[in-house]
């Protein structure tokens, strides 16, 4: 079919000045200066201009099909996703892509200019072409984003949750932010393993930093206390701001025969009792002071 | 038939389970520290389950048995030893073994069934 050659055709003989078009309309685009290097695009443009010119020789139809074309489609999918993972917006990705429309148009409009339904034809054809690719470029910019995003979130969870020695027999964890289940499985299992390896009497969980605590939250809290007793380790909460004194209280929450102390001082202090320990100042404070 | 090992210590009794508890141990092992208690007369039972490592609701609820059955026999008992795993797998089965002194680990139970005892 004379059709589907054209295109191959077409790229094979202008590829060069294809390129050289494309890359100058890249680097036109003032936006994206500071996050593109000349020598980069020039890469990027030239390897991903050859495999689609390759892709073209096979079929070029709407479909895009067969393995040229998922070669296009896997260097296309890392390219966003290197360029999402340095900073682009989404438009400066895809505009890599649409970017290559406007050379392909006049190299087009130079070949059928004799032919006007068939450059009509065309036209639509790899218009067609291009906004698919163009798709696939988004949904792979949005794929690498929400890789970061879930990397963030493994961190975060991985920061959020530090289990500390105290004294000897005394641990504590300090939890910043919301609390839901599962942060607290992790919180959970992290100060029972800290309570095994530490031998400690007294868990300080601390909550000054949780914004609010609601049933769930305090369900989450009695369920870490409930275990930690039945190791052999007594458990205080510490932190308890007015606020949520009485959210606890209105909410209805037992928490029964927990210790709860407003500081973690007033913690570390009921917590040195248990274990027989005191602190005192060196000297004694002079007399009248 | 297998059997877990009820040791006496001078006033105590010491029981180290050592082995999976499985439903048909756990009855017996009720059954024998029962039968132990009665005979020795003990003031205290520690229990060690430190190599438990999975439990089930029947095995958690044989565990807080044989607790209330020591306390009824006028007799302290202390478990010690237990896995985070398995606490965490008691609570969610919503098993909080409230009224048994628990310790973590043997040296820290004999300690706190001296204090119970008054010895």
């Amino acid at each position: 079919m004379p059709q589907t050659m054209g295109m191959g055709a077409i790229l094979k003989a202008h590829e060069s000045e294809i390129l050289r078009d494309w890359i100058a309309r890249q680097l036109a685009d003032t936006s994206l200066r500071e996050l593109l290097n000349e020598n980069e695009v020039n890469e990027q443009s030239r390897s991903f201009l050859a495999l689609f010119s390759n892709a073209a020789q096979d079929s070029y139809d709407e479909e895009l099909a067969g393995q040229h074309w998922d070669d296009v489609r896997a260097a296309l999918s890392s390219l966003s996703k290197s360029r999402a993972l340095a900073g682009f917006s989404p438009i400066e990705t895809a505009t890599f892509i649409f970017s290559l429309k406007n050379p392909i148009f006049s190299a087009l409009r130079r070949a059928f200019a004799s032919d006007a339904k068939r450059l009509n034809e065309e036209t639509w054809l790899s218009s067609t072409v291009l906004d698919k690719l163009g798709l696939v470029t988004v949904e792979a910019y949005q794929r690498g984003r929400e890789q970061v995003i879930e990397r963030q979130q493994q961190e975060l969870l991985d920061l959020s949750t530090p289990v500390i020695k105290l004294w000897d027999g005394i641990v504590a964890v300090p939890l910043i932010g919301t609390l839901d289940s599962e942060r607290t499985q992790i919180v959970m299992e992290n100060l029972l393993e800290s309570i095994v390896q530490n031998e400690a009497t007294v868990a300080i969980i601390d909550i000054t930093g949780v914004p609010t605590v609601d049933t769930l939250v305090a369900q989450h809290l009695l369920k870490t206390v409930a275990a930690a007793r039945m190791m052999g380790a007594e458990c205080i909460i510490s932190g308890i701001r007015p606020q949520i004194a009485q959210t606890i209280v209105h909410l209805g929450v037992d928490l029964g025969n927990v210790t709860t102390k407003s500081t973690l001082a007033d913690a570390l202090r009921i917590a040195l009792a248990r274990c027989d320990l005191a602190v005192g100042a060196l000297r004694p404070a002079p007399a009248g002071a | 038939m297998e059997q877990i090992p009820i040791l006496s210590l001078g006033e105590f009794l010491l029981v180290t389970i050592q082995v999976e508890l499985h439903d048909q141990l756990a009855m017996r092992l009720q059954e024998d520290l029962t039968q132990k208690l009665a005979r020795t007369h003990a003031k205290g039972v520690l229990i060690d389950i430190s190599a438990l490592e999975i439990v089930d609701s029947f095995i958690g609820r044989s565990l807080a048995h044989i607790a209330s059955i020591a306390r009824i026999m006028d007799s302290a008992t202390v478990l010690v030893g237990m896995r985070p795993a398995v606490a965490i797998t008691l609570v969610e089965l919503g098993m909080t073994l409230k009224g048994i002194r628990t310790a973590l680990n043997v040296d820290k139970g004999m300690q706190l069934l001296r204090e119970a005892t008054g010895r």
